[in-house]
């Protein structure tokens, strides 16, 4: 029994069905006797199931390989704590996009105005530190309302027109972008870049909890207990965890909460995976996408106001294409482009193989340009392989 | 609430889309324990008028009593609340999502407080489980997909969806259409069942022979009119066809063809 069982596994639904279908025909009560056979049976299957049921095991696997291939292809500096944080560093920034892209395609939706909202939403950040003055707690917050009412408009327009979210948001990707290019014109008298903002934004909680390191505590005290690397001078060669990476971890573990374990997330799910059968029973469809294009633009603020502090300044090029890199980070991690299936989890996984190639490669003898070819080719993997999933187990033919 | 009168009853129901009229003077009742069915060619109005009772098309005129009282539903939430459940044909499940997501989709439980609140997965993983045994549909797990299930049982697993959420009344929009004989005798049967446990069943199709087999009461609709209610014992199945289909002409057809059709 204990053999058959783990045969079962290359078709269980098949055979299942094709038992279960025969069984009502033959008698009113089936006999409980057969019944508790099958269950037997059944159920063996059922943990290899689960782990294959996961959308994101693909991007686990996928991290596996390239960190495989990586070790024995890359200098040993990579996989050094500063290493690390070198590829961390431009995967948090991606990863926080990833997250809610992936949240917005569970839902059934796109957002291709993402990148330039990133851009967008800078130069508003901007505006308010140096040409309002507000402090920088007013600032942010007005900042995340901005982007929430703009990823409103998003999908207000979506959901009243009924057309693909594809192209009204393929719309807002050029106005966007056009709008921070012509509001940084004007605001700052002809030029394309906004400096300043780090000075006037001042020092304080709020500052730290938007840039720099954090645990520098921790990483001082590993450096004098010689467990992590330091300069002579006994400062760590890595003094903490860039504030994005917190961010990053925070937000996906929110995001897989949401996901998986409340109300909410059961209804991103029935959004996307049939809005009719959804609203059916009840639930709010319109209400959950237009949540999720806020959340979405909310998602490429925080990216904005990160990356403005860090660098101090913003320009019109600003989450140039992330919009692309987003949605790519949460195919690997296990999203359907037609929704209703994905994990928050699996675009974290995908966004730090994003990252891991993209910096990955100057560490070794490879040309750097290859980085392209291997993104297309890891995307396309990950899209088969989750076709090839998806209809293991929804049994589709 | 009045105990005997029916579950449902409408009187003269009229609804119009614009210059069209779609249903002119419909009246029907259901009672507990009763399944009534629907039986209507295409375009006879079938669908307004579940629409109508399922509260996403407010009736133009005429009278909708439930439970002896009038109601007027101004959404699809409001006839749920008030016990009238409908499962749609195609639209009930989503197939990638689990049984028991599915199974509590719009009504999952919550605990704790906001904004910890979450949903006790646990609870209606055990709930689905136990439902599912009832309707004598064997679900390994709780958590594989509803498109792993066959047709037959996905529409049983809408059915005791909304048995188990309250529902008085049933709706079913062509619950047999799709499906083969094997998996159409093991919806039937469920509703049998569900008839037993007193709720009304109003079970829409234009298959006189499926709804030959569960009926109690049969309701024929033709072009937005009810052409009359026939208990089972005063109507037979060949009358039943000919009613429904305008009779002459498919008569006609039958004996060109030397058969039934």
């Amino acid at each position: 029994m204990q053999v058959a069982g783990s045969f079962f596994f290359t078709d269980p639904f098949g055979e299942a069905l094709m038992v279960n279908t025969t069984q009502p025909t033959a008698n009113l009560a089936p006999a409980t006797a057969v019944k508790a056979i099958q269950d037997e049976r059944l159920r063996e299957v059922s943990l290899l199931t689960k782990i294959m049921r996961r959308p994101e095991l693909g991007a686990l696997a996928g991290l596996v390989l390239v960190t495989i291939f990586f070790l024995s292809t890359a200098d040993a500096s990579m996989f050094t704590l500063a290493g690390i944080m070198n590829i961390l560093s431009p995967a948090s920034q991606l990863g926080i996009l990833a997250i809610a892209a992936a949240l917005l395609m569970i839902g059934g939706e796109f957002d291709l105005s993402i990148g330039s909202m990133v851009a967008f939403t800078g130069l508003v950040f901007g505006g308010f530190i140096t040409l309002s003055g507000w402090p920088l707690l007013v600032a942010i917050a007005a900042t995340f309302v901005v982007a929430a009412v703009l990823g409103g408009i998003n999908g207000q327009m979506v959901i009243r027109t009924r057309l693909p979210s594809f192209i009204v948001t393929l719309a807002f990707l050029f106005i966007l972008r056009g709008l921070s290019l012509v509001g940084l014109k004007w605001a700052t008298g002809g030029s394309t870049q906004m400096r300043g903002i780090g000075d006037q934004a001042g020092e304080g909680l709020i500052r730290e909890l938007f840039s720099g390191v954090a645990f520098e505590g921790v990483f001082s005290w590993l450096a004098a207990h010689d467990i992590i690397a330091k300069f002579p001078n006994g400062t760590p060669t890595v003094t903490g965890v860039p504030i994005s990476i917190v961010w990053f971890i925070l937000f996906a573990l929110a995001a897989t909460w949401l996901l998986l374990r409340t109300r909410a997330g059961n209804w991103i799910f029935a959004a996307g995976g049939d809005a009719n059968a959804a609203r059916n029973s009840g639930v709010p469809v319109d209400r959950v996408k237009t949540a999720l294009f806020m959340l979405t633009a909310a998602a490429a603020a925080l990216v904005a106001i990160l990356t403005v502090l860090d660098a101090g300044s913003t320009d019109a090029r600003r989450g140039f294409q992330k919009e692309f890199e987003a949605i790519i980070a949460a195919v690997i991690g296990g999203c359907l482009l037609t929704g209703g299936y994905g994990s928050a989890i699996g675009a974290f996984f995908g966004a730090i193989i994003f990252g891991m190639v993209s910096i990955g490669l100057t560490y070794t003898r490879f040309d750097s340009d290859w980085f392209q070819v291997f993104l297309g080719a890891m995307l396309l993997l990950a899209v088969l392989f989750n076709n090839f999933i998806r209809r293991k187990v929804t049994g589709e033919r | 609430m009045d105990t005997t009168a029916p579950l449902i009853d409408i009187r003269n129901l009229v609804k119009h889309f614009g210059s069209v009229i779609a249903l002119s003077g419909v009246s029907l009742a259901v009672n507990r324990s009763e399944v009534m069915c629907l039986l209507g060619d295409n375009g006879a109005g079938k669908s307004t008028l579940i629409k109508t009772l399922a509260g996403v098309h407010k009736p133009t005129s005429g009278e909708f009593l439930v439970e002896g009282q009038p109601v007027a539903f101004a959404s699809p939430r409001d006839a749920l609340d008030a016990g009238i459940a409908t499962v749609y044909q195609d639209l009930a499940m989503i197939p990638l999502m689990s049984v028991t997501r599915n199974f509590f989709m719009g009504r999952e439980p919550v605990k704790g407080i906001w904004p910890f609140r979450n949903v006790d997965f646990d609870h209606c993983d055990e709930v689905t489980r136990e439902e599912m045994h009832k309707i004598g549909i064997d679900v390994r797990d709780p958590h594989q997909a509803v498109g792993t299930l066959s047709g037959g049982e996905r529409q049983c697993v809408a059915i005791a969806r909304a048995v188990y959420f309250g529902a008085k009344v049933l709706i079913l929009d062509e619950p047999t259409s799709a499906l083969g004989v094997a998996q159409t005798s093991m919806v039937l049967k469920y509703i049998h069942q569900v008839r037993s446990k007193g709720l009304g069943v109003i079970f829409i199709t234009h298959n006189v022979r499926h709804a030959y087999a569960v009926g109690d009461r049969f309701t024929v609709l033709n072009r937005g009119k009810t052409l009359g209610t026939y208990k089972k014992s005063e109507i037979q199945i060949e009358e039943l066809q000919n009613l429904m289909a305008g009779g002459k002409e498919l008569q006609a057809v039958s004996e060109e063809l030397g058969g039934m059709v």
